[in-house]
């Protein structure tokens, strides 16, 4: 379990809802973090790109107090939650139940769960059974039962990966509004340089178990593919993670490690 | 969505499952009747028909189905209710299932019926051993299946509970119990049709006292085969019903546990 951030660690917190120093952790023999440093300000919001098996995955398990680390220490805002890439919603709990579970079923708990329902536009499927929902849908609601419990922290581990480009558009909007809405501290793992781009104030990467880049997105809200800068952002990260982006360019440099060194 | 439906539950009007039984009946009607097949122990539709109302030891069966029903009922009850809490017990606290289920894996082993002559040295011929006899059969079905409903949990589940601050009382009750439900389902509905079994078969192996299977037991000694065909029919027909009865109970109580689930 990592300590609580309101505990007194002996630093000053009082700006950050995550701070993990010198994290260490291997899994067998393989170091996946290694002296990984991370801060995230109260009300930022994060992206952290990487390539695949880099360690993403694990940052936010760690900050979730799903696994334990080797070395380093990490602190993290109590109140957080997470939505998975899988909505893992309760199969045999309707959809404004799984909202709600483990709350107290209270009148006012019941209202917080329609609203943030209503949030994510699903105020007609209350009752509906998860499987009936679509891949999108499961999603949202898994959005709305991690809003309920109003997070300091909200982690996001690839939500949107397994959806359509449309809905995924849609869905980003809409993570876009309800973070500028109540304001939590997000730290969203992507694969999507795009993704990061249009949602994120800060944008960092992930290599070598270390992080490659720390970079703030200067860019203004709302924001779109088409606003200056953006372009040259975009190509700035695909080179970090070795991607060379136009199509029919022939071999790519071997991904992550050649380029940019 | 109509093929499943009538996949999953028995179709309205004349079922194509009938069929054969009905040719069969009809064949042993014609052969009966017309006294093309005859013997001392053959015996006609009209006859067994006869034997629940006309025949003064055939009436019996009304009794007879009543005291095996509410023996069925006791039992089960019983069986259910130690088969669910050891169940609950070993799939949710390590410690115990490792001291626990080893024995009672063990003594699953035990074939149904191996049961009845060491009870009836423990508590004789009388009501106790069959009860005991009837909750045995149920006891098994529902506590492999409660134990393996929880064990089978996914593991992705069960870290949203961690995630969510769930306290351990709400995680046994608001995740991991209803998702173990359909598997307890399954198992009840195997539970019934053992404990159907063991019911009629306490009965008919010890012979005495009231019930369906003592109706049987009675009527053979006697060479009644009327009776007897009368008393199997009815076996059969109590036991269809209670495995209809008990899925669709299940299927209205977990409705989310349609088709398209299996995602
Ligand atoms: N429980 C575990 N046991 C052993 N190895 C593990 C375990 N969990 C993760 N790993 C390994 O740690 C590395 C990092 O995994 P992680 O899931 O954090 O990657 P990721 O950056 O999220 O990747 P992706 O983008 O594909 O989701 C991988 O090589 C993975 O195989
Ligand atoms: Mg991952």
């Amino acid at each position: 379990m990592p300590d609580a951030i309101d505990g007194n660690g002996g630093r000053d917190h009082g700006v950050l809802a995550v701070d993990m120093r010198g994290v260490g952790k291997s899994f067998g023999a393989s170091p996946i973090l290694r002296g990984f440093d991370l801060a995230i300000e109260r009300g930022s919001f994060v992206a952290l790109l990487g390539a695949s098996g880099s360690g993403k995955s694990t940052v936010l398990r760690i900050l979730l107090g799903l696994e334990d680390i080797d070395s380093g220490s990490v602190l993290v805002a109590p109140n957080r939650t997470v939505v998975f890439q899988d909505a893992r919603l309760v199969r045999n709990l309707d959809v404004s139940a799984n909202v709600l579970i483990g709350q107290k079923r209270t009148a006012a708990a019941r209202q917080v769960a329609v609203r943030a329902l209503h949030e994510v536009g699903l105020s007609h499927r209350l009752h509906a059974w998860p499987h009936t929902l679509s891949g999108g849908e499961a999603q949202r609601v898994a959005l709305a039962r991690a809003l309920v419990r109003e997070p300091q922290l909200l982690l996001l581990d690839e939500p949107f990966a397994a959806l359509d480009a449309l809905t995924r558009i849609r869905m980003q909007q809409l993570v876009a509004e309800l973070c500028d809405r109540h304001q939590p501290a997000v730290l969203l793992v992507t694969h999507d340089v795009d993704e990061a781009l249009l949602l994120a104030d800060r944008v960092v990467i992930l290599r070598e178990g270390a992080l490659a880049l720390d970079r703030p997105v200067p860019l203004g809200r709302p924001r779109n593919r088409n606003a200056p800068g953006f372009a040259a952002l975009r190509q700035e990260l695909l080179q970090i993670l070795g991607v060379n982006d136009d199509v029919g360019a022939g071999p790519q440099a071997p991904a992550i490690r050649g380029a940019a060194e | 969505m109509a093929e499943q439906a009538s996949s999953s539950l028995p179709p309205a009007g004349f079922p194509r499952g009938a069929v054969i039984p009905a040719a069969l009946v009809v064949l042993w009607a014609a052969l009966t009747e017309t006294g093309l097949w005859h013997g001392p122990l053959v015996v006609s539709p009209s006859q067994v028909l006869a034997v629940p109302f006309l025949d003064a030891s055939g009436r019996e069966i009304w009794a007879g189905v009543g005291a095996s029903l509410l023996r069925l009922a006791a039992g089960t009850a019983i069986g259910a209710a130690a088969g669910l809490a050891a169940g609950l017990f070993v799939g949710m606290s390590r410690r115990g299932g490792l001291a626990l289920s080893p024995t009672l894996h063990t003594l699953r082993q035990i074939a149904l019926f191996a049961w009845i002559p060491l009870l009836t040295s423990w508590f004789g011929n009388g009501e106790a051993t069959k009860l005991c006899f009837v909750a045995i059969s149920t006891f098994f079905p529902l506590f492999l299946a409660t134990e393996q409903g929880l064990r089978t949990v996914p593991a992705t589940l069960r870290e949203v509970a961690g995630v969510l601050h769930l306290s351990r009382r709400r995680t046994i009750t608001a995740l991991l119990l209803p998702a173990a439900l359909p598997s307890i389902g399954v198992g009840v509905q195997i539970a019934l049709i053992s404990a159907w079994i063991g019911t009629v078969g306490a009965e008919y192996a010890i012979g005495n006292g009231r019930g369906l299977g003592s109706y049987i037991a009675s009527a053979r000694d006697q060479f009644r085969m009327d009776i007897v065909i009368v008393g199997v029919a009815v076996l059969a027909a109590v036991g269809a019903g209670l495995h209809y009865l008990s899925r669709a109970a299940i299927a209205r109580l977990t409705p989310w546990n349609s088709p398209r689930s299996s995602a």
